[in-house]
């Protein structure tokens, strides 16, 4: 059944008729997929490669029925999307935009608040793949196996990585959720980790997190009460340089704290099995189910 | 993005934030008009570089004439300054901020940050000013006070009045203190800020308040809409390399290893840099070519990789989601021959069009050592350093 994704889905793209939007609009109807239109304001009544484009994305959900959106809109009108689309009724909203200003983030995770009902995903991240299912965002689907594993990370191209690592070892995924690198975001690793606990078709987790914040920790007091299934960790950032923003707005040092050994020492009193290299990701989750 | 102290003054006294009064130079003799023109009793000489911590490594001074507000400039410009937050190498000292001396009272603390995990503001303040706040917050956490500010409608006057309260203030004194912080925190939303700290905030023998130094550091995504702001940027307190990859939107940070690392994601190029480690190695820099890196971008990042001097083999790690392996390898192919790349390769490449790229490579009669797992490239690329390492 997979977590946030799988038949029952059906898509918009806020954002359909840009470069991105119209490419990656294609890839997701290409992989089992219901897209059912796009937003872009001021296109409304058109269609764009055979998909209906809507003023609003309150106009789309009445029309289409779509209970999801992916977000490929220019970081100044990112969070205004966002908001949208929680207004709209949409239940899940994955918002891939990269370099939203982070007071915009803070009202519009504020103004979330009224619209309990949604889920946010990111932004700046890669968005979610529930293999032979479907997928919302940019994860290349080439590399993923239909499958019983769930990652959740804050980096894009390392999921990839943890994706291709499991598909060798021949363990396919459930879900992959990217949760994004900044600040500010919708859905954290707890609220993801709570997910796959919860879905009987996943039976073990890839966690990837990276420096910077306080999240990893709160993960790991969560996990050490919570969490039943095996999972490994893997944090980036073991040699990143205190003070220095490493490319995501949340990946920096400050002041001592968001260190990736502080996050690798909390995550392995909770029980997690961490992994020092990221090439270890996929083998040490082979490792941890047989133990399990 | 920084700015400096005399930078920031100018926009918090821009909101009402009260700063001493003061001019920024150049030179010594504009040092020592600047002094005349105070014409206090006692003015102060502050070093103006991108770093905290200047008091305590010489850059301060108080003088008690424009003429030794000269000498004392002479000697602090092209002056090297090293601080706790400059590293070993120091920054250059070529502006000063000349200010009035204050007959100060009390020496607090004040900060905004943005809160992760509350998703709010935060504004912290402290009795023990003129330290480092790191260090009050873990020693005594207690001695700092904090409220949390609702996006939606802002700081509110009786949250500041706490924290007045909370510093011990009292009377007029207090009603300036909250004065101020609605000041600072209008001026923090306003100008799209990430961090503003005034340490101290001194309260002056007749019961003024004033931030006798200001730091702000503003969000680089939302740069764009402050163009005057940006105007502020000194591209000489940063490293010119990273501030050549800046202009073309390239992630770059100087390290000071001999692997140079060229990535496609931020968590992936952290990845790396970790992987070389473990393998031995040591990055020379961090850079994410990001997701959508066309081949010119690819050349671009190339040249600035192979600036540094220092960098003894270069290691590409690549998964192509949006970014093509044959556009990559297209981009890399052309830097090489065009830049004549004198040291060891070592490619590794994974997702989109990788068939098409690993064969662009082998037609390309280039030498360059390939790898299937990023295991297996931080290994090669590792031994391949050491054996350059007697130079290029």
């Amino acid at each position: 059944m997979a977590v946030l994704l799988d038949n029952n889905t059906r898509l918009i793209v806020q954002g359909i008729t840009g470069r991105e939007g119209t490419f990656h609009a294609k890839a997701a109807a290409a992989y089992h997929t219901a897209v059912v239109g796009g937003v872009t304001p001021g296109k409304g009544g058109t269609t764009h490669e055979g998909w209906p484009v809507f003023n609003t994305v309150a106009d789309a959900a009445k029309e289409t029925g779509a209970n999801a959106s992916v977000i490929f809109v220019p970081p100044p009108f990112a969070a205004d999307a966002i908001m949208e689309a929680a207004e709209a009724g949409i239940g899940l909203v994955v918002c891939i935009t990269e370099g939203i200003p982070v007071i915009d983030m803070l009202k519009a995770m504020t103004f979330m608040k009224d619209y309990p009902k949604t889920r946010l995903i990111g932004p700046n991240c890669p968005g979610i793949i529930s293999p032979g299912k479907g997928k919302a965002g940019i994860i290349p689907a080439n590399i993923c196996k239909e499958g019983r594993i769930g990652i959740v990370s804050k980096s894009g191209t390392l999921t990839y990585e943890a994706i291709d690592q499991l598909t060798r070892q021949g363990l396919g995924q459930s879900t992959c959720i990217g949760i994004g690198g900044d600040p500010m975001i919708g859905t954290t690793h707890i609220d993801a980790l709570d997910l796959f606990q919860k879905d009987p078709e996943t039976d073990a987790v890839i966690m990837i997190g990276e420096i910077g914040g306080s999240a990893e920790e709160e993960a790991a007091a969560w996990i050490k009460l919570n969490f039943k299934k095996p999972i490994v960790a893997f944090i980036a950032g073991q040699t990143a340089p205190e003070g220095r923003r490493m490319g995501h707005a949340g990946a920096i040092i400050a002041g001592g704290k968001g260190t990736a050994a502080e996050k690798m020492a909390a995550l392995t009193a909770a029980g997690v099995r961490v992994v020092k290299s990221p090439a270890d990701m996929g083998q040490a989750l082979v490792d941890v189910m047989k133990k399990a | 993005m920084k700015i400096h102290e005399y930078q920031a003054k100018a926009v918090l006294s821009k909101y009402g934030v009260p700063v001493p009064r003061g001019e920024v130079a150049f030179t010594p003799e504009e040092v020592h008009d600047i002094a005349k023109r105070l014409g206090g009793p006692v003015s102060v000489v502050k070093a103006q570089i991108h770093a905290g911590g200047r008091g305590k490594a010489g850059g301060v001074k108080l003088t008690k004439s424009a003429e030794e507000a000269e000498t004392v400039a002479r000697e602090l410009l092209g002056k090297t300054l090293v601080t706790y937050q400059t590293g070993p190498d120091g920054q250059k000292i070529s502006r000063l901020l000349v200010e009035e001396g204050l007959a100060i009272d009390r020496e607090l603390y004040l900060g905004l940050v943005v809160d992760r995990s509350s998703q709010r503001i935060v504004l912290m303040v402290s009795k023990e000013g003129g330290v480092e706040i790191e260090k009050i917050a873990e020693e005594s956490p207690e001695k700092i006070h904090k409220v949390f500010i609702h996006p939606g409608v802002g700081l509110q006057p009786f949250q500041a009045q706490q924290l007045g309260f909370a510093l011990g203030l009292s009377g007029d004194s207090l009603k300036k203190g909250v004065k101020m912080m609605m000041a600072l925190y209008t001026a923090f939303i306003a100008t799209d800020a990430s961090i503003l700290e005034i340490n101290p905030l001194i309260v002056t023998k007749s019961g003024d308040l004033l931030a006798l130094d200001a730091k702000i550091n503003f969000d680089d995504n939302a740069i764009y809409r402050h163009p005057g702001i940006r105007e502020l940027r000194d591209t000489s307190e940063e490293d010119p390399l990273e501030v050549e990859a800046s202009k073309f939107s390239l992630n770059y940070i100087r390290l000071d290893g001999t692997i140079g690392c060229m990535v496609n994601g931020a968590g992936l190029a952290m990845a790396t840099m970790d992987i070389i480690k473990l393998a031995g190695g040591s990055p020379a820099n961090f850079l994410d070519v990001g997701g959508g890196a066309n081949a010119e971008q690819i050349r671009n990042a190339f040249k600035i990789l192979m600036s540094d001097q220092n960098v003894k083999a270069v290691l590409i790690n690549i998964f192509g989601g949006i970014l093509r392996c044959d556009v990559l390898a297209a981009g890399v192919i052309a830097a090489v021959k065009e830049l004549g790349v004198p040291v060891p390769i070592v490619i590794r490449m994974k997702g989109t069009n990788v068939e098409e790229g690993k064969q662009m490579l082998a037609d390309s009669g280039l030498n360059f050592a390939t790898a299937d797992t990023m295991g297996e490239a931080a290994d090669k690329v590792v031994a391949l350093a050491s054996k350059t390492a007697g130079g290029r």
